[in-house]
């Protein structure tokens, strides 16, 4: 049995939407390179809706996927429809993850809600803080602690 | 496709699959029988130990088969510790670098209340200094473990010297030589050696056997009970067939050592001379005191599971140290104990070699490498704020 799915494998070897945007209205980045991850996340937003969305991911096979993934679920959607994205979507779209690589889905899903933050704090827009926390962070980092 | 993982394992030779045939359809009584047909098997198996034993300059005695070379590691740290105990000596002396069948058995005995001093190796090269042992060395210390060569970064230690100073220190000395066995001569009474693991699938042998050398004099205690196998000290029918294979295996490559010596360090520095081309990247371990097949860098800027995936469909099997390939939230221990922190050393890449590998297959090795090097940092945010000066460049 292969380590990881077919779609998985699909998206990581044929990534969606790599790559920056110079003149993105929202970036996010999420993770830190002592962890072995990092997700960085552009959009360019327009009349509240995600016209254009692009990742860099430094990490394994399934963070690279998970963040394709997670654009590919964002792609033209409102900005209140991608606030409800969950890493549970991006694993269940992936055709799921084995167990320990589970982590990599939810630092898709901070990394969208990070560049959503980056996005209402910069324009004063108001924003539930429940939803989006001031401290957004990679929770695997902090798993073994 | 292009296998250059032999330090993960090797494929068995023609030889050792040869050697174990007639013992599982033809011979295959019980040694412990006493008819003549398991006689005969049982007399296999002594044969076996004896070309063994001849090979390490020891006696057929002192060998003692177990299931590898974690077994072995396993019950040599356990016998050496209940012995020093009765003499209240729970004081025992290994390194930072060792593979985990050591640390972790070291782990079990600490929660025991035996005190471990593990030496930290020179950085970069990953040597142990004799020196570093010799003061490390108390009177209740019982036993000092340090591995022949490292797996993953193929440093090799410096063994005779460590062996002389625990022989005038009246200490066991055990090393882990599953990386060293069957691809350099090693003579366990010229280096002083009192216990050496060996496991038969990294030189060519069969998956599931291996042996512990043990001097004599040293009461070993069973880490299996139930039979009197290999004079009481491992319960267990004896695999025959992995016995056999294991020791033509271990003849052929202690035979041809010097020879494919001599034909993988050409190819070795060709690939670690093709590999130091990626820019930002390092070679990890000794240069010289190095297993002829060992190659590992760390690149700056990438992750080595998506490199290894990546090398995969290029058709090449490797290895990395990187957290996510060692199911732990940290990187190799072995690459943080010669200095790399844990940014670089996740994106770590190590290739074993055999003389069977080509120079084509070197060759392709590099370009492959170097492409996917590239593909996977022009994806990176740590390579982007890397380039743009916006992180400081460790490499």
């Amino acid at each position: 049995m292969a380590l990881y799915s077919e779609k998985v494998m699909d998206h990581f070897r044929n990534p969606r939407n790599v790559g920056a945007i110079e003149d993105a209205d929202a970036v996010g980045e999420v993770g830190n390179a002592k962890c072995g991850d990092i997700m960085k996340i552009y959009m360019k937003i327009e009349d509240d809706t995600i016209v254009d969305v692009k990742f860099e991911t430094f990490g394994c096979g399934s963070a690279i996927a998970s963040s394709s993934m997670a654009t590919e679920l964002i792609k033209g959607k409102k900005l209140s429809e991608a606030l409800t994205l969950t890493n549970k979507a991006v694993t269940e779209a992936l055709d799921g993850l084995p167990a320990h690589k589970i982590h990599c889905s939810v630092l898709a899903e901070q990394a969208i809600k990070s560049a959503l933050k980056n996005y209402y704090i910069k324009n004063n827009i108001e924003y539930d803080k429940t939803v989006l926390p001031d401290d957004i962070e990679c929770a695997h980092c902090h798993e073994e602690e | 496709m292009i296998y250059a993982d032999n330090a993960a394992t090797t494929k068995m030779s023609k030889t050792a699959i040869n050697a174990m045939l007639p013992y599982m359809d033809q011979v295959y009584g019980n040694p412990s029988s006493l008819y003549a047909f398991g006689q005969e098997s049982k007399e296999a198996i002594e044969d076996a130990r004896s070309r063994i034993a001849g090979l390490l300059n020891c006696e057929p005695r002192e060998i003692i088969f177990t299931s590898g070379g974690s077994e072995a590691d396993n019950q040599a740290i356990i016998s050496a510790a209940r012995l020093g105990e009765k003499k209240g000596k729970k004081h025992i002396i290994s390194s930072t670098i060792e593979h985990h069948a050591v640390l972790h058995t070291l782990n079990k005995l600490k929660k025991e209340g035996f005190e471990v001093t593990l030496i930290e190796v020179e950085k970069e090269t990953g040597l142990i200094n004799p020196e570093d042992v010799k003061a490390a060395i108390k009177p209740e210390t019982c036993l000092v473990t340090i591995m022949y060569a490292n797996n993953e970064i193929g440093t090799i230690e410096p063994i005779s010297e460590i062996g002389a100073i625990c022989k005038e220190a009246g200490v066991i000395f055990h090393t882990d030589a599953v990386q060293a066995a069957g691809h350099m001569k090693i003579d366990v009474k010229a280096e002083n050696i009192d216990m050496l693991s060996v496991s038969a699938h990294k030189f060519h042998g069969p998956k599931g056997i291996g042996f512990l050398y043990s001097k004599k004099n040293i009461n070993l205690t069973n880490i299996i009970d139930g039979g009197a196998q290999e004079r009481g000290k491992r319960a267990g029918t004896e695999n025959i067939p992995a016995i056999m294979g294991m020791a033509a295996a271990f003849e052929e490559a202690v035979n041809n050592a010097e020879a494919n010596k001599a034909k993988l360090l050409p190819l070795r520095d060709k690939l670690i001379a093709g590999l130091s081309e990626i820019p930002h990247s390092v070679i990890n371990g000794s240069i010289d005191k190095r297993l002829p097949g060992n190659v590992n860098f760390c690149f700056e800027g990438i992750e080595g599971e998506s490199l290894l995936l990546l090398l995969d469909d290029k058709g090449i099997c490797a290895s990395s140290g990187s957290a996510c390939t060692s199911g732990s939230l940290d990187p190799s221990h072995v690459l943080l104990a010669i200095g790399r922190i844990h940014d670089v050393a996740h994106g770590s890449l190590r290739l074993s070699i055999t003389e069977e590998n080509t120079e084509e297959e070197i060759d392709y090795i590099v370009k492959a490498t170097k492409e996917v090097v590239e593909y996977l940092r022009n994806m990176s945010p740590v390579w982007r704020d890397l380039i743009s000066g916006k992180r400081e460049f460790i490499l």
